[in-house]
C-alpha cells in the first residue's frame, strides 16, 4: 500500500479524539484505500456522519463534510443525494447513531435503495457520552446504564438492513483489514444502499467494563464471536448459535430512487 | 413596507386556496427541492409540490418523519437547491432540533407551518396561532428568528417569496406561519408575471485562485458569502460550535463571537425584515395589533368602530420576527387602549406588552372557531 492518505485527510485537524486502541481510525483507512482506488473526484465525495465518536471522522476527511445532528445524517445525506445524485454519498454513523435514534431514517433508506453507502462503526457501545449500552450491546454485557449486564437483544444490523430492503449488506471486522478494504470497496460501487457493519473495538469503555482486556484481546474475541459467511451452509446451527457472520451478508438488485426519480421526470416532462 | 396585495397587470388570474398559493409563491422563488411527511392541514402544500417539482426537474420526497425532512431539505440546500418543507404543530415541534441546526450551520431553508391547535394531536382541522412563539423559540439555544404571516392568498403568495428571499439573503431557516385558515381559504388571486417578481440568492464569495474559502467568514452584513458542496472547496459543516473555517472549536471566544453574530445578523438587519401593513393609524386612539387570518376579522372591526366614530387603527405585523418593536411602539403613540386579538392564550400579547410597558387587551379564542369581528368590537368599545 503506496498510496498518500493525506491526499484525503486534514492534516490540520490532527491530532484525531480516538483513544489508542479504538478502532475507528482503521476502518477510516480502509474507507480512503476504496476511495483511491475509485479515483473519486474529491470534489464530487459528500460524506456525512450523525453524533458520536465515529461521526467525528468527516471533520479529517477532505471531501465535503457534514456532521450533522445525533441519528439523522441518513436523511441529511438522503437530501444531498436527491438534489444532486452526481454526488457520492458516504455515511459514517455509530451503532447508537445509527440503530437506536436513526433507526427509522435506517429502514427507510434500505427500504427506498437511494444509492447511498452507510459504514456503522459499530462498538458496541455509546462510547463519546461515556459507555452507555446501544442498540448492539451483546446481551449480558455491561455499560454504564447496564452495569449488572444488559438483558435486552441485540440489533444484527446485517439482518436488519437485508430485511429493510438494503441492495449490498456486508459485515466486516477491523482485524482483517483486507477483507474490509473489498467489502467497502464493494459496497462503494453498489448502485443502490449500502449497508457495512464495521466492527470496532472500544477498549476504554467496553473493554474496560466488560473486562475483555486490550484491543488485541478485542479483536481475538470479536472474531470467536464470528464466522466467514463463505461457511455457513457446512455450519450447523448450534455453531453458528450467538454469532455473526462476516463477509458479504446480502446482494441484490433492485431498481435505486434517483434514478428512478430521474425516469419519473422524464415520463412526466415528455407527456407536457 | 408592505407587501402587494393590489392586482397586478399583465398578472395570472387564479381562484386557490393558501397551500396551493403557498407552492406557487414557492416555485417563483425557485424553490426546487420539498421533503415533507403529512400532515394535517398543510397536507395539501406536499401533495401539489409532488405533482409540480418533476415538471421543473426538481425533486420531492415524502421522507419517514418531520425530523427526517428537516435533516433532507437541509442536505439538499447544501447541494445547492433552494429546499423547503411544510408541516403543522406535532410535525413543526419534531423539525425543532434539525432547524437549531440550520441556523447554527447557517444554511437557507425554508419551514411552513400551518398553525393547528394544540398542544399534542389538538385539534388538527381547526386553525389556531397557539405556535407563534414556538416559531420564535421552538429550537433549544440563543438563535435569531424569521417569521411571516400571511392574511390574505396573494399574501401567502408573496410572503413566500419573501421567506425565500430572506433565507437566501441571511443564510438561516425562515417560517411561514400560516394557520387552518389561511391554508384553506380561497380567494381570487392574481399572480404576478415572473419579471416581476423579486428573487434572492444566496451571496457568493469572491476569491482569487488559490485563495482558501472561509464558509463562516461574514461580510460587514455579519452574513457569511455561500458556496455549495462541489464547487471546488470542500469545507465541513457542524452544529458544533465553530470557527469560521466550519471546524468545531472549544475557544470561548470563538464561541461567544458565534453566537453573537448569529444573532446579531438578524438583529442588525431587522428594518430590512420588516413588512406590515398599517390602517387607519394616524389618529387611532384604539390600536389593535393583528396578524394572520385574525387579521382579517381585526380590519372589519376597524372599520365598524370608525362607523360608529372612534379612532380605531391596525396594526398588521407580516413580519412576526423579528419583532417590529419600533413599529409597534409608534403605532401606539396615540393610543388609549391597545387591543390584540390571537387565536391562542395571548403569546404575542406578551410581546406587544413587552415593547409597550403596559398591559394590553387581549382578545383570545382556542376552540377551534376564528375570531368573528364583533369580539374584537367589543373589545375596541370597551364593552
Amino acid at each position: 500500500m503506496s498510496m498518500d492518505y493525506f491526499q484525503y485527510l486534514r492534516k490540520e485537524r490532527m491530532p484525531h479524539i480516538w483513544c489508542p486502541g479504538c478502532g475507528h481510525g482503521t476502518i477510516m483507512k480502509s474507507i480512503l484505500r476504496a476511495v483511491d482506488k475509485l479515483k473519486w473526484n474529491k470534489d464530487e465525495v459528500v460524506v456525512v456522519s450523525g453524533i458520536g465518536c465515529s461521526s467525528r471522522t468527516p471533520g479529517y476527511l477532505d471531501f465535503n463534510t457534514l456532521h450533522t445532528t445525533h441519528g439523522r445524517a441518513l436523511s441529511f445525506a438522503t437530501g444531498v443525494k436527491l438534489a444532486n445524485p452526481k454526488f457520492h454519498v458516504v455515511v459514517i454513523s455509530g451503532d447508537g447513531d445509527a440503530m437506536a435514534i436513526g433507526g427509522n431514517h435506517f429502514i427507510h433508506s434500505c427500504r427506498r435503495n437511494i444509492e447511498i453507502t452507510l459504514i456503522v462503526f459499530n462498538n458496541n457501545i455509546y462510547g463519546m457520552t461515556g459507555g452507555q449500552a446501544s442498540p448492539t450491546t451483546f446481551f449480558g454485557a455491561k455499560g454504564t446504564t447496564a452495569p449488572y449486564g444488559s438483558v435486552e437483544q441485540p440489533f444484527d444490523v446485517c439482518a436488519l438492513a437485508t430485511g429493510s430492503g438494503a441492495t449490498f449488506v456486508a459485515r466486516c471486522l477491523d482485524l482483517d483489514a483486507v477483507a474490509m478494504d473489498r467489502l467497502i470497496h464493494q459496497a462503494l460501487q453498489n448502485k443502490g444502499f449500502s449497508v457495512v457493519d464495521a466492527w470496532s473495538q472500544c477498549t476504554t469503555y467496553f473493554g474496560r467494563q466488560n473486562k475483555w482486556g486490550e484491543a488485541s484481546d478485542m479483536m481475538e474475541r470479536y472474531k470467536g464471536l464470528t464466522y466467514n459467511v463463505k461457511l455457513a451452509d457446512k455450519m450447523t446451527t448450534e455453531e453458528k448459535q450467538d454469532k455473526y457472520p462476516v463477509g458479504v451478508i446480502h446482494q441484490v438488485t433492485r431498481p435505486e430512487f434517483c434514478a428512478e426519480y430521474d425516469k419519473l421526470i422524464e415520463r412526466v416532462r415528455s407527456q407536457e | 413596507m408592505s407587501a402587494n396585495n393590489s392586482d397586478t397587470p399583465g398578472g395570472t388570474i387564479k381562484f386557490l386556496a393558501g397551500n396551493e398559493a403557498c407552492v406557487e409563491g414557492a416555485i417563483a422563488a425557485g424553490c426546487r427541492f420539498f421533503g415533507g411527511y403529512p400532515i394535517s392541514p398543510s397536507s395539501e402544500i406536499a401533495e401539489r409540490m409532488s405533482a409540480v417539482l418533476p415538471t421543473l426537474g426538481g425533486k420531492f420526497i415524502q421522507m419517514e418523519d418531520e425530523i427526517a425532512s428537516m435533516g433532507a431539505i437541509i442536505g439538499a440546500s447544501l447541494a445547492g437547491a433552494k429546499a423547503m418543507t411544510a408541516t403543522s404543530g406535532p410535525g413543526f415541534s419534531l423539525m425543532q432540533e434539525n432547524m437549531g441546526f440550520a441556523m447554527m450551520a447557517e444554511v437557507p431553508c425554508l419551514v411552513v407551518n400551518v398553525m393547528r391547535g394544540g398542544p399534542s394531536t389538538g385539534n388538527p382541522t381547526g386553525p389556531s396561532q397557539s405556535d407563534v412563539l414556538q416559531c420564535r423559540w421552538g429550537t433549544h439555544g440563543d438563535h435569531p428568528a424569521i417569521v411571516l404571516c400571511p392574511s390574505t392568498i396573494r399574501e401567502v403568495f408573496d410572503t413566500t417569496v419573501k421567506c425565500f428571499n430572506f433565507a437566501e439573503r441571511m443564510r438561516t431557516v425562515t417560517v411561514l406561519a400560516m394557520d387552518e385558515i389561511m391554508g384553506h381559504l380561497r380567494e381570487k388571486i392574481v399572480i404576478p408575471p415572473a419579471s416581476e417578481i423579486y428573487v434572492e440568492n444566496r451571496k457568493r464569495p469572491t476569491l482569487e485562485p488559490g485563495q482558501p474559502y472561509n464558509p463562516f467568514e461574514p461580510d460587514d452584513d455579519l452574513v457569511p458569502p455561500m458556496l455549495n458542496y462541489g464547487e471546488g472547496y470542500r469545507y465541513h459543516v457542524t452544529g458544533l460550535d465553530h470557527d469560521k473555517t466550519g471546524f468545531p472549536s472549544g475557544s470561548a471566544e470563538v464561541q461567544e463571537s458565534l453566537h453573537r453574530r448569529l444573532v446579531d445578523k438578524i438583529e442588525k438587519n431587522r428594518e430590512t425584515l420588516i413588512l406590515d401593513q398599517k390602517v387607519h393609524l394616524e389618529d387611532a386612539e384604539v390600536l389593535v395589533v393583528a396578524y394572520g387570518s385574525t387579521a382579517r376579522s381585526a380590519r372589519r372591526a376597524v372599520e365598524e368602530a370608525r362607523a360608529k366614530g372612534v379612532k380605531a387603527g391596525l396594526y398588521r405585523p407580516i413580519t412576526l420576527f423579528p419583532l417590529p418593536e419600533k413599529q409597534i411602539r409608534q403605532a401606539a403613540s396615540k393610543a388609549k387602549r391597545v387591543v390584540v386579538p390571537e387565536m391562542n392564550l395571548g403569546q404575542y400579547r406578551l410581546e406587544v406588552e413587552r415593547v409597550l410597558g403596559h398591559p394590553v387587551t387581549g382578545v383570545h379564542r382556542v376552540n377551534g372557531e376564528p375570531i368573528p369581528p364583533s369580539l374584537i368590537l367589543s373589545a375596541i368599545l370597551g364593552d
